[in-house]
């Protein structure tokens, strides 16, 4: 038995976890800093970047030296390259996080209007995968990852929806452009977090099933 | 050239125990295969019944067909042929102590009749080319003794003693076990170069060995293969769970 080596990928997933529950809340933060303007959120934001990249340096250490020191094979050699990639992308997941935080503080210094996307929704859409991804991560439970991948496209058709209704409302309403152009990047930011969420779950299949589900779907076309 | 090998329904007992049931099995040839499982599992008993060396053992019994080519090794031939053509290394060095370099390589053939210097002076020269120790041990063939050499020059030379006497498979059980990491990376680059020759079995305690040199593994667990496949898919996606928790160290 190898006591050792299985406390130690505990100890890695565990401190992915601690990484992407930052990650999360600074998504969390930095939409909810969208929604009512309060801009002491995104430094909350910007400061638990830092934090986030040295952990993610810190994990990826973790991992080579169990690549390096364990052999691992099997199930074991797909956790540690599933980790790797995850860790990536729950880095990512929070440089998402500052763009929006930092959209968020431009918006402030525009007037409030209404605009035609419900950024909320896209927020909590984006966020319930990353949720679901990380839940399908700790529970090595391969369905659950695959249930994410079919939300992403609800994702991609809100983020592709508000990208014709504000190119529509700058061509009728020029003097508003900042404000769309802000919300047009802060949708974005939030297609990309499903991304990621949805490269987490294909990591979470890969890792409990062996089986590669990069690239499978349909080939996106007209993305904005 | 190699030749494949083709197991059906092979059982084996040593005196009432039944060491390996209804072994089903195809080794390709020119290849390395290895086999994998913890100890007592019967790989290396399956690996003595490929040449025949199971019932040198008073209590040992055999059931079942192994064919070598197109040679059913139980039925149409003697042991002693079966032996040259299916030639084996053991984990431990075992050059013969009072014999010359020399006369290690050539001993097998000499005990098969052949005499004629010039033939015997080719085959040694050719067998320790094969088993890169030539340019090791050239000047010292006849002065320096089996013994006198290194651990992993020594199991070289066995390798080369068993390629004098032009086998169609080699089968190596745990050869790299008791040599230093130099020596073991010799013995792997020299598996593939073998393998272009002769077909290769090879039986490892060592994954990461296994891992690394053959195309095939079969992984063993109380006298039954449980499962056989490309060296890719038992690594990183067995099928069976009890090979994937032998491989990760749940168990064994």
């Amino acid at each position: 038995m190898r006591i050792k080596f299985h406390q130690n990928l505990d100890g890695l997933k565990e401190r992915l976890l601690v990484m992407a529950g930052l990650a999360e809340q600074a998504i969390q933060r930095a939409t909810e800093a969208y929604r009512t303007r309060d801009f002491s959120l995104c430094d909350l934001v910007f400061q638990s970047e830092p934090a986030i990249n040295r952990m993610e340096r810190e994990i990826d250490e973790m991992a080579y030296e169990l690549l390096a020191t364990e052999q691992p094979m099997a199930i074991d050699l797909r956790f540690i390259l599933a980790v790797i990639r995850i860790n990536a992308d729950v880095e990512r997941v929070g440089d998402q996080a500052v763009n929006i935080a930092s959209r968020a503080v431009e918006m402030g210094t525009h007037s409030n209007i209404d605009l035609p996307v419900d950024i909320p929704k896209l927020a909590s859409l984006a966020q319930a995968m990353v949720r679901k991804s990380l839940q399908s991560f700790i529970e090595a439970d391969a369905e659950m990852a695959r249930s994410v991948l079919t939300m992403d496209d609800e994702v991609d058709a809100m983020n592709k929806a508000a990208y014709k209704a504000l190119t529509e409302m700058i061509q009728v309403q020029p003097e508003l452009t900042p404000q769309a152009l802000n919300v047009l990047i802060i949708a974005r930011n939030l297609e990309r977090v499903g991304d990621h969420a949805t490269n987490i779950a294909e990591d979470v299949i890969f890792w409990v099933q062996g089986s590669d589900v990069r690239h499978s779907g349909p080939i996106p076309r007209d993305v904005p | 050239m190699g030749v494949g090998i083709e197991v059906k329904n092979l059982n084996a007992w040593y005196g009432q125990t039944h060491t390996l049931r209804d072994i089903n099995l195809t080794i390709p040839a020119n290849s390395a295969t290895a086999l994998i499982g913890p100890s007592g599992c019967g790989k290396s008993t399956f690996v003595r019944c490929l040449n025949r060396m199971h019932e040198t053992n008073p209590s040992a019994r055999v059931e079942g067909m192994v064919k070598v080519g197109d040679i059913d090794i139980y039925n149409d031939a003697a042991p002693v042929e079966i032996r040259r053509r299916v030639g084996m290394v053991f984990q431990r060095p075992n050059p013969f102590p009072t014999m010359s370099i020399y006369d290690n390589v050539a001993s097998g053939l000499k005990l098969n009749g052949f005499h004629n210097r010039k033939v015997l002076d080719e085959v040694v020269e050719r067998s320790l080319k094969q088993a890169a120790l030539w340019n090791e041990v050239k000047d010292d063939l006849k002065k320096k003794s089996g013994a006198s050499l290194s651990g992993g020059q020594q199991q070289r030379l066995c390798i080369a003693r068993a390629l004098a006497v032009d086998p169609e498979v080699l089968l190596m059980d745990e050869p790299a076990s008791a040599l230093d990491p130099a020596s073991t990376s010799k013995i792997e680059d020299l598996i593939f170069e073998l393998k272009d020759e002769y077909s290769i079995v090879i039986v490892t305690h060592n994954m990461q060995q296994a891992a690394r040199v053959a195309e095939n593994t079969g992984f063993f667990l109380n006298g039954q293969l449980v499962e056989f496949a490309p060296t890719s898919t038992i690594f990183t996606k067995p099928h069976d769970k009890r090979t994937e928790d032998y491989i990760t160290g749940r168990f064994g």
